[in-house]
């Protein structure tokens, strides 16, 4: 009999610690996916945050360094500029990539480093135990903002891929979410492309995934799935940003 | 030897990484050290090496802790104030044990303080500066020609230990320039024994490798930590290094590093000339420290003087090598003013009469301490000239 | 044989070069040397200056505190560099800029209208130059040979005429005397 499915050889056959629900398996098996049909798992270095997707290094099966919170576009200028013969891709969430690590991801972005970058967006900290993020929305309860994001002391999100997407060396930027069969699919093309654009030379690539999480955001999956459309959708709408794939000479 | 060229520290340094096979390079400009990137900026471009501006000192060093995870030679250089910042990255390639190169060109602090040479940042640097256990191999040049050659003796233990090397100088030495050769021949990075930890292309004879500094399992970060202490161990054992002059039949010892060991060392010429005893100790490593030799040094000696320009920090491992077995004295000359030798030999004078004029005590500045701020006597250079 | 020198101007005036070139010549004569500049916010503000040594022995300190020589190319730099000379010690003057006469009676000074001579000589660029003729002639520390050589290593694409112009301004300030 022919399997249907099986785990892409590029995620190593161990158990994830992630919670039931938490977006981030699906996009780990997305970019296995997408490692296994681009033929690029052997030349793959992946960049582990911190935060929930801290033992990435330890998921996916292809090399793998695990950095600094937010310094995962550093990393991966360091990685590419001296084997540019790799595929090298940083995964991160919304306070490694949109606080602490803001300014190396502006800058990396900026550059044109050729390289990928996945940016889960649950809007909170997670691993630390639901923090207001710079994504937590305005009226969303944070354990630090536990009546709720209060726009006059805290501000308002940051929309991150519309913010990157004005830098004229950043090639490809897109927000996906992972809520609905259609949308992983979505997101899987998305995020396929991201890997291709590196292997072509393109440029930096960026994909924002919409994501939930029912462990911090205290609701069961299913409302947060509700939470996720209506409320996150409103604030972070799906769609291309910027898509200047051309192939480049010599990058 | 080859003939000596005249030039710029910062540059010789620089010229003298790419020698040693350095092939990626991130900085950040602060002065006293911009040279270094300005001259990395075009020259890893014509050994086919890679040069990042990065937006900050932090970018900067956690760009070396990717490069270096490839097994490129890579390094990053800046100034005080810029090398606090890089501690986060510092600590985790001490804790991923990668080899790289970093080099601080002191500067006056705490703060911004001023761009003139200090050595204020000795602690930091040989007490491994961010957070965790554990150290830097530290080596302090003293001249433009150790600056130009001590990249590749950094790169080489660096990868022999897998522990994060330091140049620690100072920016006279960067911004001097005098007569200096390279006493080694260019390395081509190629010819340079493979990494097998690298990450890079796997052609599937090996595991995947995986770089990090995290051991969250019970006692995994422990087993980490005493592995890596082991060679620690190991680089105290074999790795000292120190330069000794007039030592033999010495009453008094000066113990000094850098461009402090210079202004001793004329103070030691001048007071041999009046038949005075002195000699002069030099750690070439300050971490690892010349402990067993100092010690030999307090069986012999009548006692010892410390001389640096910060508030006394390298004294605190020389009393430990001396072990109270003789009287260990500080000249302190903080704020980043440059050493003067005649203060020196008031010093050792000072030491052989008795007499406490010249010798920088922590408690007689608190005696003084009702009086506005402390400003040290300086019989030669007045506030100000010396930059 | 010792020598600290400070040299001392406007920027733009050359004084930082002419220090390079002072330490080369004292490289090619086969001494121990040394040079150290001013930088940083001091720079900025239109004056520049450096330590240069040239020795029989090892230099221990670059930065010279106490000079045995100060070539003061401007105005400003007179009352900055003639307290810090050693007794006993040379000022180097150029007097087409600088009026004002030293206080100091324990120190040898030179009075060197560079500016005229360099515009005599042909180029107002070779002032600083002049005032180093008048070094090398007044100290002996290095001849004007190597300060002509030296001008090959730090000036590689100097052409030839412009080297001549040189030697000849070397030459016109190492005629001069102390007074």
């Amino acid at each position: 009999m022919n399997p249907v499915t099986k785990r892409p050889e590029s995620l190593v056959d161990i158990p994830t610690h992630y919670c039931p629900g938490c977006g981030h398996s699906v996009v780990h098996r997305l970019i296995a996916e997408t490692m296994d049909e681009l033929d690029i798992r052997k030349r793959t270095i992946c960049i582990a945050p911190v935060g929930c997707a801290v033992f990435a290094d330890k998921y996916f099966n292809c090399d793998a360094i695990q950095g600094a919170h937010g310094r995962g576009p550093a990393i991966a200028t360091g990685l590419k500029r001296s084997r540019p013969d790799t595929i090298v891709f940083s995964y991160q969430g919304d306070g490694d990539l949109a606080s602490i690590g803001m300014a190396e991801i502006v800058h990396a972005a900026a550059r044109g480093e050729n390289i990928t970058v996945i940016f889960i967006n649950n809007t909170i900290y997670g691993m630390t135990g639901g923090q207001m993020a710079p994504t937590t929305l305005v009226g969303q309860v944070a354990t630090t903002a536990p009546k709720g994001r209060n726009e006059k002391l805290q501000g308002n999100p940051i929309n991150v891929s519309e913010m990157l997407s004005q830098l004229k060396s950043a090639k490809y930027i897109e927000r996906v979410s992972v809520d609905t069969p259609q949308n992983v699919m979505k997101a899987k093309k998305a995020i396929k492309k991201a890997f291709q654009n590196q292997i072509d030379g393109v440029g930096f690539s960026f994909i924002e995934v919409l994501s939930i999480c029912p462990t911090n955001w205290g609701v069961e999956p299913l409302k947060a799935l509700e939470f996720l459309r209506t409320k996150m959708m409103t604030q972070y709408p799906l769609g291309v940003f910027k898509d200047e794939g051309k192939k480049e000479e010599g990058k | 030897m080859a003939e000596k060229e005249l030039k710029k520290g910062n540059e010789a340094l620089a010229e003298g990484a790419i020698r040693a096979g350095c092939r990626f390079f991130a900085g950040y400009p602060i002065t006293p050290q911009n040279e270094v990137p300005e001259y990395m900026s075009w020259r890893q471009e014509e050994v086919g090496g890679a040069f990042v501006q990065a937006e900050s000192e932090i970018a900067a060093i956690n760009m070396i802790y990717g490069a270096a995870a490839t097994g490129v030679r890579a390094m990053t250089s800046s100034s005080s104030p810029g090398v606090s910042l890089k501690q986060e990255g510092i600590s985790y390639m001490a804790g991923a044990d990668l080899p790289c190169l970093i080099v601080n060109m002191m500067r006056g602090g705490p703060g911004l303080g001023n761009i003139a040479g200090a050595q204020g940042d000795y602690m930091q640097a040989t007490r491994g500066g961010g957070n965790g256990d554990y150290r830097l191999i530290v080596l302090a040049p003293n001249s433009v020609e150790e600056l130009g050659n001590f990249p590749k003796l950094a790169f080489e233990l660096s990868e022999k230990y897998r522990v994060p090397a330091m140049i620690l100088a100072d920016g006279i030495l960067g911004q001097m320039m005098e007569g200096m050769s390279y006493n080694f021949e260019p390395v081509d990075p190629k010819t340079l024994p493979a990494k097998p930890w690298a990450l890079g292309i796997n052609d599937g004879t090996r595991a995947k490798n995986m770089i990090s500094s995290y051991g969250l399992a019970e006692g995994e970060l422990e087993k980490m930590i005493l592995k890596r202490a082991e060679r620690y161990a190991l680089i105290e054992r074999d790795e000292v290094r120190f330069e000794e002059r007039f030592t033999e039949d010495a009453e008094v010892v000066i113990v000094a590093y850098g461009i402090s060991a210079r202004a001793s060392m004329a103070a030691v010429n001048a007071l041999r000339k009046e038949g005075i005893k002195v000699g002069l100790l030099r750690p070439i490593t300050l971490w690892p420290f010349p402990t067993k030799k100092i010690a030999q040094l307090a069986d012999k000696c009548k006692a010892m003087l410390c001389a640096e320009m910060s508030l006394g920090q390298m004294i605190t491992d020389v009393k430990l090598a001396v072990n109270g077995k003789i009287p260990v004295h500080l000249y302190a000359k903080p704020g980043a003013f440059f050493p003067i030798a005649e203060d020196i030999e008031t010093a050792v004078k000072s030491i052989l009469t008795g007499k406490k004029d010249f010798l920088f005590n922590l408690s007689d500045l608190a005696e003084k301490a009702d009086n506005t701020c402390h400003k040290p006597e300086n019989k030669i250079c007045k506030e100000g000239t010396l930059l | 044989m010792y020598q600290g020198v400070r040299i001392a101007g406007f920027g733009g005036q050359g004084v930082v070069s002419a220090g390079v070139l002072l330490a080369q010549a004292g490289l090619v004569e086969g001494k121990a040397v040394s040079w150290f500049p001013s930088y940083g916010p001091e720079m900025r503000g239109g004056t520049a200056n450096c330590s240069v040594v040239i020795s029989d022995t090892e230099v221990s300190t670059p930065v010279v505190c106490v000079p045995d020589t100060a070539i003061v190319m401007n105005e400003p730099s007179l009352p900055k560099f003639e307290p810090m000379l050693k007794s006993g010690g040379l000022l180097i003057i150029n007097s087409s800029l600088i009026k004002t006469k030293p206080a100091r009676k324990d120190i040898k000074v030179i009075y060197v209208p560079c500016n005229e001579i360099a515009e005599k000589v042909g180029s107002l660029r070779t002032a600083t130059l002049v005032a180093l003729g008048a070094f090398a002639g007044a100290t002996g520390a290095v001849s004007l040979d190597a300060i002509e050589n030296a001008m090959k290593k730090v000036f590689k694409r100097a052409k030839p005429e412009m080297i001549a112009l040189n030697r000849k301004a070397l030459e016109e300030g190492a005629a001069l005397k102390a007074q």
